[in-house]
C-alpha cells in the first residue's frame, strides 16, 4: 500500500537552479527505500518536499492518509541537537511542541533513548556525547512520536566506518521492530545496499530519477552479509546504475 | 593552574605599586603632581565621607542604565528579529545613536531632560544599549537552520520558536553584549557627568574628579579614579560570573580546559 507519492515534482530555486525535474516516486507502507545519488542531485530537496518543508514548483506530493503527514520523523546530516538541553529534553522536543505534559513526554523520551541504546544517558548534555551517540539521540528524537514515515538525510555520512556500521545494524533492527517506513538518502552505494529493499538512483543537473533497483536480499541482514559475495554483487549492480546516472 | 592565573597579575600589580611608591619617594615628586599609592590609599580612607555618596550615585546610575539597556535593547532585538520590516526601518537610527559621540549629544540631553540624574541616566543608557541590541539580534539570527526546520515540522508557532529556540540560542551572544555594555554604562555615566558638571548633593565620582582638579587635591582625584576602576572591574567580574553560571553546562565558551 502506498504511503506517500511524489507526482511529477519539479523544484526551481529562487536563484534559478533547477534542483528537481519531473521526479516521481512512490513510497510504500513499511518499506525501506534508499535514495542514492551524487551530491547536487536534489536528494535532500526531495526529502524536504516530502516533509513539507519546501513547496514544489510543479507537481504534487500526495499522502494516501493525511495523518501520515503529521507523523513524520526527520533525521538530518548533523545531529542538530539543542546544546542547551539534555539528551532527554532534546528527544522530548517534538512531544513538547505538540503540547504533551512534561511527565508523559519524559517517560516516552526515556523509552526512545533506551530503544537507540542510550539508556542511562538521559541527563547528559550533547557536548558530552560522541558523534555516534549524538546521532542516536537525533534518531530517538525522530522516533519518539512513533512516526509512520522516517526521513533520513545522509544521517551517518559524517561518522567513522565502525560507528556507521553499528548504526546501520541498529537502524535495521529498529525498522523491523517498529514497522516504520524509511526513506534514506545517501551517497554511499554500500550503505544503500546493506540497508534497503529498494534503491532509487538519482542523476544530477537537473535532479531526476535515473534507475531503480530492488535489493531482494532477506532480513535480518547480519554482519556476515557485509562480507558475502551476494553483497558484493548487489554493490556492483548499484554502482553501475550510479555510474550510468552520473554519465547521463 | 587557577592559582598561577590569580597570583601572577597580583604579584605584578604589587611590584608596580612598590615601584611607583619608590620612584615618588626617591625623586621627591610633590603630591599635587603625582601622589604615591600609600597617600592615595590614605586619602581614600580619609575622604570616604565625601567619596562614598558619590560612588553610590555613579554605581546607581550605571546599574540603572545597564538595566534599561538590557530591557530596551533586548526587547528591541526580539522585535527586530520578529519583523525584518521593523528592523530595516529602525536599525539605521540605532546606528546613528551609537556612532554619535555621547559628549556631543550630552548637552542637548541635559537641556531636554531638565534633571541631572535623568540626563546622566539617558546618556549612560545611550552608550550601553547598542552592544546588547546588536549582539542579541545576531544571536536570534544564529539559529541552526535544521532546528528551525524541525520546529516547523512539528508545528511550532512563532512564539514557541522564539521561547524554545531563538532565545536560548541567543543567550551566549546576549551575555557577550551584556559584558561590553556593563563597562560602557559606567563610561557613559562618568563621561556624561563630566559634561553636565553639576555639583550639589547628587554628584557622582566624575564630579569629585573635576572638583579635586579645581582644588588641586590630586590624591583625592586618584582616589576617585581608583573607585571608578574598581567599580568597572566589579561589574565585569559579576557579569562574567553570571555568564559562566548560565552557560557552563552547554556552551563552548564556558568549557573547562579538560575537554
Amino acid at each position: 500500500m502506498r504511503l506517500v507519492g511524489v507526482r511529477g515534482v519539479s523544484k526551481v530555486f529562487a536563484n534559478g537552479v533547477e534542483a528537481l525535474a519531473d521526479v516521481s516516486l512512490d513510497v510504500r507502507q513499511g518499506e525501506f527505500v534508499s535514495v542514492l545519488g551524487p551530491s547536487g542531485c536534489g536528494k535532500s530537496t526531495l526529502l524536504r518536499l516530502i516533509a513539507g518543508l519546501t513547496e514544489p514548483t510543479a507537481g504534487t506530493v500526495e499522502w494516501s492518509d493525511e495523518t501520515g503527514k503529521a507523523d513524520l520523523g526527520f533525521v538530518f546530516q548533523e545531529p542538530t541537537l539543542m546544546p542547551w538541553a539534555t539528551a532527554i529534553a532534546n528527544v522530548a522536543l517534538p512531544l513538547k511542541l505538540r503540547g504533551m505534559a512534561k511527565s508523559e513526554r519524559e517517560a516516552r523520551a526515556a523509552e526512545a533513548l533506551g530503544d537507540v541504546g542510550l539508556k542511562g544517558f538521559e541527563r547528559v548534555w550533547p557536548r558530552e556525547l560522541s558523534g555516534g551517540m549524538k546521532m542516536r539521540v537525533s534518531l530517538a528524537r525522530a522516533l519518539v512520536i512513533q512516526p509512520k514515515l522516517l526521513l533520513m538525510d545522509e544521517p551517518f555520512a559524517a561518522l567513522d566506518e565502525i560507528t556507521r556500521h553499528r548504526l546501520n545494524d541498529d537502524l535495521l533492527e529498529l525498522w523491523q521492530q517498529s514497522g516504520v517506513t524509511v526513506v534514506f538518502v545517501t551517497h554511499s552505494v554500500f550503505e544503500s545496499v546493506f540497508l534497503s529493499q529498494r534503491i532509487v538512483v538519482m542523476a544530477a543537473r537537473p535532479g531526476r530519477v535515473s534507475a531503480e533497483l530492488a535489493v531482494t536480499e532477506p532480513y535480518p541482514r547480519s554482519q556476515g552479509f557485509r562480507t558475502s559475495a551476494e553483497y558484493a554483487a548487489w554493490c556492483r549492480q548499484a554502482s553501475s546504475r550510479l555510474g550510468e546516472a552520473m554519465a547521463a | 593552574m587557577i592559582k598561577a592565573k590569580v597570583i601572577a597579575p597580583i604579584v605584578l600589580g604589587v611590584l608596580m605599586l612598590a615601584l611607583w611608591e619608590g620612584v615618588v619617594r626617591a625623586v621627591a615628586i610633590p603630591s599635587y603632581i603625582l601622589p604615591g599609592p600609600i597617600l592615595v590609599a590614605k586619602t581614600l580612607v580619609a575622604d570616604w565621607g565625601t567619596l562614598e555618596p558619590s560612588l553610590l550615585v555613579t554605581v546607581r546610575i550605571t546599574l540603572e542604565a545597564l538595566a534599561a539597556a538590557v530591557v530596551i535593547g533586548g526587547l528591541l532585538a526580539i522585535l527586530f528579529s520578529l519583523s525584518r520590516w521593523v528592523e530595516q526601518s529602525l536599525f539605521p537610527y540605532a546606528i546613528i545613536l551609537q556612532v554619535t559621540p555621547i559628549v556631543a549629544i550630552a548637552p542637548l540631553i541635559i537641556v531636554w531632560a531638565n534633571n541631572v540624574e535623568l540626563s546622566l541616566l539617558i546618556c549612560a543608557w545611550l552608550v550601553a544599549f547598542f552592544p546588547i541590541l546588536s549582539n542579541t539580534i545576531l544571536g536570534l539570527r544564529s539559529v541552526d537552520a535544521n532546528l528551525l526546520d524541525l520546529f516547523q515540522l512539528y508545528g511550532a508557532g512563532r512564539w514557541r520558536t522564539l521561547v524554545d529556540l531563538r532565545l536560548p540560542a541567543a543567550l551566549p551572544y546576549f551575555l557577550g553584549g551584556l559584558r561590553i555594555s556593563g563597562g560602557l554604562a559606567l563610561i557613559g555615566a562618568v563621561v556624561a557627568e563630566f559634561v553636565a558638571g553639576t555639583g550639589g548633593n547628587a554628584s557622582g565620582l566624575a564630579w569629585r574628579i573635576l572638583e579635586s582638579g579645581y582644588q588641586l587635591k590630586i590624591p583625592r582625584m586618584f582616589a576617585a579614579l581608583v573607585l571608578i576602576s574598581a567599580t568597572g572591574i566589579v561589574i565585569y567580574l559579576v557579569l562574567s560570573w553570571l555568564s559562566h553560571l548560565l552557560l557552563r553546562r552547554w556552551h563552548e565558551s564556558a568549557l573547562d580546559g579538560e575537554n
